[in-house]
């Protein structure tokens, strides 16, 4: 724009006939870019053309050039350059104002001009390349119709070959029935005329052979003949019969009665067979009933009574005849009344079927029904319930298989003390009876002890006091007799060290007759406890009573038994005591209780070693 | 699987007795019958001239050799080896000669099928049977040996006669809906004759015993039709193998076909077994190759080992290019046989020569197939049990049961060429031929490996 500025200021500066040269130099150029290379070139021209034009305007023809400019003007409907003149003979007067303003008014409209040829040119431009774009288009598609009417032809020129080659074909194809036809009669009637000539010719054959028959056999050939060593006889050892009437007859009769076997052996199958069937088809009916039944009370609702009726009927009939019987019956009327009873269910099964297919096929269609969708949230919230008790019943799981692992654990000890009480249970329970027993019996007793002891206590006081008297009767005694001699009072010791075994050994002897050694006894060491033992004869009682004597010898009566020795006369109070202290073994129930207490212990030990392996 | 001696055989004359005691054999004209267990040789016969036929009679006592050359027939009897009989047709000719069921005549038909004639052993009388049809299978027996089926043709036109066979009285003559027959055959039980017309029509008639048309049956027309029949073990079905590579399978109640068994050359399905024999030539280790080549006895072995592989589907079959403009063109089914047990169906379709198919008869459906390196020559049932012995002309015997198949090299000098085979009755042991020798190989029984097992037993 720049550039046009400048150029038509120049040009205006020069004179308004170049620019409108140079304007419509500049029109008649199709684009810009041209255009500018055309001003380009005509700059140079325009300074030639300026000196060249410059004649029209020179300082002599200036009010010739103002008129005239004027009047061109004027004829271009611009006011005029002159002013108004005030009268006829006065020269009118230039005025600056009005060349100024019309100049003005000039460039405006050059301005305006140049700007409408812009727009014109962009215009052109765009229609030009428009223009463009269609006639190629155009071109294009000229080309296109050109191809496809080449095509069309083509085609056109293809279905024409097609139909004739059809028609052609088609010609051929009758030409080909034809022929077939042709060749199927010439076929039949070569077939005819070979049959004919095959007949011919087997006439002449036949005339032939009957002449070389004649020829032959009558001559009464000498050869033919059969030369044997003797006849054998026939395979059944029967003889040949003659040809007779009856034979014939017989030969019939065997012919029919085989033919009747055949007959009657197919027979046999076919009814095998037929009852097979029959069978099978009982079955198949009595299935169909009993699937039919079961929905018998929905589909009499909505399956018209036919159903029932044909249900009830063959109801009936199973109540009027056997089945087995009416199976039998192959007679038309039950055939008819199977097959059209049969042909019913079917029919009911085969409406049945359909309806299910058509309710399946319902609930297919009605995948997005608002009942459906009712049944999905139904389904949805069923599912959910039913992932919550899965996940319930998985967390129930993991509990228990913790615990179950923790039990694995722990099971080395607990459990099998566990399994072993629940063996056990039973014997426990026993035990603890025994237990109390034993208990009952310990405080018994405990009781007696405490009365032996007491009796122990009074025992040493009587013996204290005993002992007192004795010294007291010592010393009276040695007062008595001080002439006593040394070798007395040592056999007065000696005594005192075994009186009390002695005055013991009576006391035995007198309880017990049997006891041989009563003296070793005296010592309470197991080994005369064995020694006892040994000695005594088996006999049950006595070895009970060894056995509670050890027992209680363990337990409680040692020391009883140790203060023994050292009495001097046990006679009264010690016989008492053991008086009643045998009386307490020999008790039962106290016996049993040591037993019990012995057999507690080794049935613990027996126990354990249960375990061990 | 133990293989005897080769002995000499000429021109696959080979039979057991029916009664399964003896191996008849002949070399060019003796007849040698063998002792079936031991193999010595019980009777040597020497006939007029080089046997062509021989065939035992139904209680073993009797052998027939013919000699069509010579239009004679020699009889020699295993009771009495000094005891013969030699019947001449003189020039009346001979082509075919077979004992009656009773064993006590023969019949003889003579050349261009003028008549038969039906000699007797036990007594002179000699019966004529005019008008025989010159076909495939003209004459067929019942089983029980009571009656016979004979095709006939007068004035151009197909006639069955049946015969009481005990006196040879016509009990039945009725003619026949067909162009051509070209075979007949009686139902295992006796009571149901087939017959079939000849291959330019797709025809097969089932007539009672009394000559009642029971049923017609045509898959098609305008085309090759039927090429083999076969009736089940059972009487149950029958088994019509045609020109166009199918088996039609028919029932006994309604004569209408059951199913048909196509015999594609391509098969996809993944359930059948295919197992294709295939051939491997043995690895030589370098010290073999060291030593100086064996004897010729043993090259054979060497040569190559042969043994089937499963192949798995789809399978595509060797195919045979039939040449159409020639008769007698090698396609359709050309073999069919019932196992005993009427469980399985074995057949052949010519122009897949090749391949055995096995047919299972309870599910109605293909079973196996057994693609065979070389054409197969011939087929045969265990007659005790579901097992088929295959040869196809090679030295290699060929055996499927359910359970499997195997191929086994028959041992000897020599390549021994099986061209035949035929199943012992006990189903133990089975004859093999070849040009001229025969081998009997003894197939490991139940029996015979628990006897092995006690002896090894005893050793122990």
């Amino acid at each position: 724009m720049g550039d046009w500025m400048t150029v038509t200021d120049r040009g205006l500066s020069s004179e308004s006939k170049t620019i409108s040269q140079y304007t419509s130099e500049i029109k008649m150029s199709p684009s810009s870019l041209y255009s500018q290379q055309v001003l380009c070139s005509s700059i140079p021209l325009s300074k030639n053309v300026h000196s060249f034009f410059s004649a029209f305007c020179t300082e002599d023809n200036i009010e010739q050039s103002i008129s005239y400019l004027d009047q061109e003007l004027t004829t271009f409907g611009f006011p005029s350059l002159y002013e108004e003149s005030k009268g006829k003979e006065t020269k009118r007067e230039l005025n600056i104002v009005a060349v100024l303003n019309c100049m003005n008014e000039l460039l405006v409209l050059q301005r305006k001009n140049l700007l409408a040829q812009e727009n014109v040119e962009t215009q052109n431009l765009k229609l030009g390349s428009d223009m463009d774009h269609l006639q190629s288009c155009y071109s294009k598609l000229k080309e296109q119709l050109e191809t496809s009417r080449r095509e069309m032809i083509g085609l056109q020129e293809r279905d024409r070959q097609l139909q004739c080659k059809n028609r052609s074909l088609h010609q051929l194809l009758k030409n080909e029935k034809d022929e077939v036809q042709k060749l199927q009669n010439i076929i039949a009637s070569r077939a005819t005329q070979y049959n004919h000539d095959m007949k011919r010719k087997e006439r002449e054959y036949n005339k032939l052979k009957e002449r070389l028959h004649q020829l032959v056999m009558n001559k009464k050939d000498k050869k033919i003949a059969m030369d044997i060593l003797n006849y054998v006889g026939r395979a059944d050892g029967k003889r040949g019969s003659w040809r007779t009437g009856k034979t014939e007859a017989r030969n019939e009769d065997e012919m029919y009665k085989i033919l009747l076997n055949d007959y009657e052996y197919r027979q046999k199958q076919i009814l095998m067979e037929n009852a097979e069937l029959k069978k099978v088809l009982q079955q198949m009916k009595k299935e169909m009933i009993s699937l039919l039944s079961p929905q018998k009370k929905k589909p009499r609702e909505r399956v018209d009574d036919s159903t029932g009726t044909v249900i009830s009927d063959v109801e009936e009939d199973a109540g009027e005849l056997s089945r087995e019987s009416m199976w039998d019956l192959s007679c038309e009327t039950v055939r008819e009344q199977l097959t059209n009873s049969i042909r019913k269910q079917w029919r009911i099964l085969k409406s049945h079927v359909e309806k299910l297919d058509n309710q399946v096929s319902k609930v297919h269609l009605e995948g997005f029904n608002d009942e459906d969708v009712i049944s999905r949230q139904d389904h949805e919230q069923e599912t959910e319930k039913l992932e919550l008790e899965i996940q319930q019943c998985k967390e129930m799981i993991k509990t228990q298989q913790q615990l179950l692992q923790q039990l694995a654990t722990a099971c080395d000890d607990d459990t099998t003390s566990l399994l072993r009480d629940c063996y056990l249970l039973e014997e426990k329970e026993r035990l603890k009876e025994e237990w109390s027993l034993f208990k009952e019996q310990k405080k018994n007793f405990e009781r007696e002890r405490r009365s032996f002891t007491e009796a122990a206590i009074r025992l040493g006081l009587e013996r204290k006091a005993f002992e007192e008297e004795r010294a007291s009767w010592l010393k009276q005694q040695f007062l008595n007799m001080t002439t006593f001699d040394h070798q007395n009072s040592e056999n007065v010791k000696l005594f005192s060290a075994f009186s009390g075994s002695s005055d013991w050994d009576n006391l035995i002897v007198h309880s017990r007759q049997p006891q041989k050694k009563p003296h070793s006894v005296s010592n309470g060491s197991p080994v005369c406890m064995s020694k006892l033992t040994k000695s005594l004869p088996a006999s049950p009682s006595t070895s009970d009573f060894c056995q509670t004597r050890s027992c209680v010898s363990e337990h409680s009566s040692i020391n009883v038994l140790n203060i023994t020795p050292e009495e001097i006369k046990p006679n009264q109070v010690g016989g008492e005591c053991t008086n009643q202290k045998w009386s307490v073994a020999s008790r039962p129930g106290s016996q049993e209780g040591c037993y019990s207490g012995c057999s507690l212990t080794y049935t613990n030990s027996h126990v354990e070693k249960d375990d061990l392996p | 699987m133990n293989f005897s001696e080769v002995f000499k055989l000429s021109s696959l004359l080979c039979k057991f007795s029916p009664d399964g005691k003896y191996l008849a054999s002949c070399v060019q004209y003796r007849l040698v019958v063998r002792d079936v267990n031991t193999l010595q040789i019980l009777q040597l016969y020497t006939c007029l001239d080089q046997i062509q036929h021989i065939e035992w009679s139904a209680d073993s006592l009797f052998i027939l050799c013919a000699m069509y050359k010579r239009g004679l027939v020699q009889v020699w009897s295993l009771e009495q080896p000094e005891w013969h009989c030699k019947i001449d047709e003189g020039s009346a000719g001979l082509v075919a000669s077979c004992w009656s069921p009773d064993g006590r005549h023969i019949l003889n038909t003579t050349e261009f099928h003028l008549r038969i004639t039906v000699w007797s052993l036990c007594t002179k009388s000699v019966s004529y049977i005019k008008y025989p049809k010159a076909c495939l299978q003209g004459i067929t027996f019942t089983r029980d040996g009571r009656y016979m089926a004979l095709a006939e043709r007068r004035d151009c036109k197909d006639y069955v006669s049946i015969f009481v066979c005990s006196d040879w009285q016509l009990l039945r003559h009725f003619d026949t809906d067909t162009q051509d027959l070209t075979g007949i055959e009686w139902a295992p039980n006796g009571c149901v004759l087939a017959v079939w017309d000849t291959c330019l029509e797709y025809k097969i008639l089932l007539y009672s015993l009394d000559g009642r048309l029971l049923s017609a049956y045509s898959a098609y027309e305008w085309s090759l039709g039927i090429k083999s029949v076969a009736w089940s073990p059972s009487s149950q079905f029958l088994a019509v193998g045609s020109y166009d590579g199918k088996v039609r399978i028919l029932n006994h109640v309604t004569w209408k076909m059951i199913t048909e068994f196509g015999h594609p050359a391509t098969i996809n399905n993944p359930k059948i077994v295919v197992y294709k024999e295939a051939e491997k030539s043995p690895q030589l280790g370098l010290g073999c190759l060291s030593f100086p080549p064996p004897g010729a006895g043993a090259s054979p072995l060497l040569s190559s080992e042969s043994k089937y592989e499963i192949a798995s589907v789809p399978v595509s079959l060797q195919t045979l290019k039939p040449v159409t403009d020639r008769a007698n063109p090698k396609i359709g089914i050309g073999m069919l046989a019932f196992s005993p047990d009427s469980y399985f169906l074995a057949t052949r379709n010519d122009n897949i020569p090749n391949a055995v198919w096995v047919w299972d008869i309870q599910k109605l459906r293909l079973f196996a197939v057994l693609e065979q390196l070389s054409p197969v020559r011939t087929f045969q049932w265990d007659p005790q049990q579901p097992r088929l012995a295959i040869c196809t002309g090679g030295s290699r015997l060929y055996l499927w049961s359910p359970a499997g198949c195997m191929s086994v090299q028959v041992p000897g000098e020599g390549d021994f060429a099986v061209l035949s085979l035929c199943w012992h009755l006990s189903g133990d042991s089975m004859a093999l031929l070849s040009k001229d020798h025969v081998c009997l190989c003894f197939l490991e029984t139940e029996a015979a490996v628990s006897t092995a097992c006690r002896q090894l037993g005893g050793h122990t």
